[in-house]
C-alpha cells in the first residue's frame, strides 16, 4: 500500500477529531457567553452532597490498586507482542513459533508466581 | 536527519518532477507534521512546568497522542496503536495512581527550593553544556548508518514487517524483553504485596467443595412449636 493511500485511511479520524474539538470549544464558549454569571462565595465553594466539604479531594490510594494496574500493563504488553506474531506466523517458521512459546513460558512462570502468592486476590 | 518536508520513506528513485497533486499532498502532510510536533513539544513543555502534577500527567497523555500521530504519518501504524494502548491506556493511568499516592504537599515542596537551587542549577548547567558539546561535535556518516536504518517496507503492513524480524532475527532481544517483564512482575509483587492478618479471603476451592448435604438441614416444623 502506498503511503498516501495509508494516510488517506486516517482521514475519517482527522474529521472526527476536528468535529470533536470544535464541538467541545463551542459548548464551553457558549455556556461562558450565554449563561448569566453572578459568582458568590457559596456558589464557588466545593459541593459535597449538601454539607460542608471535609478533607481534600486528593486522598491517598491503596497501593493494591497500583499492583493490579502494573500486572495489567505486563499482560497488556504480552498481548501486544502476540499481534505481529499472529500476523506473520505463516512466514517465520518453527523458529518464530517456538521463540514466542519460550516468551509465553517465561511470562507464565510469573503468572503462576503471582497466582500462588495471592496477588490477584482481593481482601 | 529526517526533515519534515522530505519524507525519506518515499521511494527515492523518482526522477520525474512532482506533479501539482503530489506537491499538494506533500504540503498537507507537512502541515500535519508541524501541527502534531508543535502540540507535542508544547505539551511536553507543560509536563515539566505544570504546577499541579495531575495536570502534568494529562499533558503527558496529550503528548503521547501526538507522538502516535507522528508514527502514523511515518507509516508505522502498529507502533502508533501500541503507543495509544500501552502508554495512554496503561502507563498514564499508572502515573496518575502514583501522583495520587504520593500525596504531595505543595507548600512544603516549594520551601526547600532555595536550599537545593545551587546544586540542581550546577547539575542542570553541566548537562546543558554536555548536550551542546554532543550536538555541535557529533556527526554521523549517512552511508554507514543507512544499512541499520532501513525504511519500513511499503508493500506489507507495519505489523507484518515487524513480525517478520522480531521473532527470528531479534529473538534474543525479544526473550530479553520477556525476562524484563518477568522481573517487573515479581518486583511489583514483592514490593507492594502485603497480606493483612485477620482478613477473610475468598477461597474458591472451599466454595466449590461445599455440598448442600453438609451444610443444609431441612426441618419439619409443626405449628405452634419452634426449632430446637
Amino acid at each position: 500500500m502506498a503511503p498516501q493511500e495509508l494516510l488517506l485511511n486516517y482521514l475519517p479520524i482527522v474529521v472526527f477529531l476536528v468535529i470533536a474539538t470544535g464541538l467541545a470549544c463551542v459548548m464551553v464558549l457558549a455556556s461562558f457567553i450565554a449563561a448569566k454569571q453572578k459568582p458568590d462565595a457559596e456558589k464557588l465553594s466545593a459541593y459535597e452532597c449538601g454539607f460542608e466539604p471535609f478533607g481534600d479531594a486528593r486522598s491517598k490510594f491503596d497501593v493494591r490498586f497500583y499492583l493490579v494496574s502494573i500486572l495489567f500493563i505486563i499482560f497488556d504488553l504480552e498481548i501486544a507482542f502476540l499481534f505481529p506474531w499472529a500476523v506473520t506466523l505463516g512466514s517465520i517458521g518453527l523458529y518464530g513459533f517456538w521463540s514466542m512459546m519460550v516468551f509465553l513460558g517465561v511470562l507464565t512462570i510469573g503468572f503462576i508466581y503471582e497466582w500462588r502468592k495471592g496477588a490477584l486476590d482481593w481482601e | 536527519m529526517v526533515t519534515a518536508g522530505k519524507r525519506n520513506w518515499l521511494p527515492i528513485s523518482k526522477p520525474t518532477r512532482p506533479t501539482g497533486k503530489e506537491r499538494q499532498q506533500t504540503m498537507i502532510e507537512s502541515l500535519f507534521f508541524y501541527v502534531l510536533s508543535g502540540v507535542l513539544v508544547l505539551s511536553a513543555l507543560m509536563v515539566i512546568s505544570a504546577q499541579n502534577p495531575v495536570h502534568a500527567v494529562l499533558f503527558l497523555i496529550l503528548a503521547f497522542f501526538n507522538a502516535a500521530g507522528l508514527f502514523v504519518l511515518l507509516g508505522a501504524e502498529f507502533l502508533a496503536m501500541i503507543l495509544v494502548i500501552v502508554y495512554v491506556g496503561a502507563v498514564a493511568v499508572l502515573f496518575l495512581f502514583v501522583v495520587m499516592m504520593l500525596d504531595i504537599n505543595f507548600a512544603e515542596l516549594r520551601r526547600g527550593m532555595g536550599r537545593y537551587l545551587p546544586l540542581s542549577g550546577l547539575v542542570g548547567t553541566v548537562m546543558l553544556v554536555e548536550f551542546f558539546w554532543i550536538f555541535s561535535k557529533w556527526t554521523s556518516d549517512t552511508a554507514a548508518v543507512a544499512p541499520h536504518m532501513r525504511h519500513a517496507p511499503l508493500e506489507v503492513s507495519n505489523t507484518h514487517a515487524l513480525g517478520q524480524v522480531l521473532y527470528t532475527h531479534y529473538a534474543y532481544i525479544f526473550q530479553l524483553s520477556g525476562l524484563i517483564l518477568l522481573v517487573a512482575m515479581i518486583g511489583a509483587i514483592t514490593l507492594t504485596l502485603r497480606h493483612r492478618p485477620n482478613v477473610r479471603r475468598q477461597e474458591v476451592s472451599r466454595q466449590v467443595d461445599r455440598h448442600p448435604k453438609d451444610v443444609l438441614r431441612v426441618e419439619k416444623i409443626n405449628s405452634g412449636e419452634g426449632v430446637s
